[in-house]
């Protein structure tokens, strides 16, 4: 039998582990956000940020992933706490927050293409699509995460264990809205003024 | 014990949590507006809206993420991967740009047309 153990000293260290593979993540993001940089200017003939970006529409998406980083706080805390229906809520909210963020994420994704602005018409385009969808990609992960977390929670009754787990995934979506604020600020803001 | 520790940490940390969100909204906020209404010329615009984005950084670092509670070896990892990302993205701006003037000497534009007309893609 799986010997399951809660003790406060071997949580730190897996902690850790999950931090430092947190940790390799910005590197890979940091190698995206170069080539972006690099070849924001290379449009080929084709449109630049400047033209393509709906500034409003991206701060909504900004705005409703912050809230969703804060939601996960409250229920995080909840859950140590013991407030337990306040932690599924807050946990229902936060996926609701991160459904809306990929499907309006997703929109734009697709206008975009179907414009015959895919990832294909420019290296400006390439590295954008690259760079936004792998982020897209690990909210996509993250909100499967989430959703087996809401049920294990659910059905096993709010287990240490499943606490523990709540409080790794917490870091994970924190992470995930501080890669958002550099994709915000550098893709969107920085690239749609030249 | 550690219903000693779980009791302290929630009493700090819904104040930490709501403090934090405050201001990375205001901080969004502020970097879209300065932009949307191009209150300085681009170039100074760039270096303000790096400013908030990392001002930003440091507000969720803190209030969400807690670096500094618990073990150091957060803190110091996280410095590590900060140090790897700005040799990265520094690295390779740098590294570019120095290409683009040593081998063809043109303007960005000038090498664009060039690219397209010899080279196509």
């Amino acid at each position: 039998m799986k010997q399951v153990t809660n003790d406060p000293v071997v949580q730190e260290k897996k902690t850790l582990g999950f931090w430092i593979y947190l940790m390799t993540d910005c590197v890979l993001f940091a190698g995206l956000f170069a080539t972006f940089a690099v070849l924001h200017t290379s449009t080929f003939g084709g449109p630049s940020g400047a033209k393509l970006f709906d500034l409003p529409f991206v701060l909504v998406e900004t705005m409703i992933l912050l809230t969703s980083s804060f939601t996960i706080g409250l229920a995080i805390l909840g859950g140590a706490r013991g407030f337990k229906k306040q932690t599924l809520v807050w946990l229902i909210v936060t996926f609701a927050l991160g459904a809306a963020f990929l499907t309006l994420e997703l929109t734009e994704f697709s206008h975009l293409v179907a414009d015959g602005n895919g990832w294909d018409r420019s290296a400006f385009l390439s590295s954008f699509f690259t760079l936004v969808g792998t982020h897209g990609l690990h909210i996509t992960i993250g909100l499967l995460w989430l959703l087996v977390m809401i049920v294990r929670l659910w059905k096993f009754n709010f287990r240490q264990t499943d606490l523990n787990r709540l409080a790794l995934f917490g870091l994970f979506w924190h992470f995930l809205d501080i890669v958002w604020i550099f994709i915000f600020s550098i893709v969107y803001l920085i690239g749609g003024l030249s | 014990m550690r219903l000693k520790i779980e009791a302290r940490d929630s009493s700090t940390r819904y104040i930490s949590y709501v403090v934090g969100f405050v201001l990375s909204v205001i901080a969004t906020v502020l970097a879209y507006l300065v932009v949307v209404n191009h209150v300085w010329p681009m170039a100074t615009l760039v270096y303000v809206i790096l400013g908030i984005a990392v001002i930003q950084l440091i507000t969720q670092v803190v209030f969400f993420l807690h670096i500094g509670r618990g073990s150091h070896w957060k803190a110091i990892t996280f410095a590590f991967s900060i140090l790897i990302v700005l040799i990265i993205v520094i690295g390779t701006i740098w590294i570019m740009n120095n290409l683009n003037y040593s081998m063809m000497r043109m303007t960005p534009d000038q090498m664009q047309l060039y690219m397209k007309q010899n080279e196509g893609i």
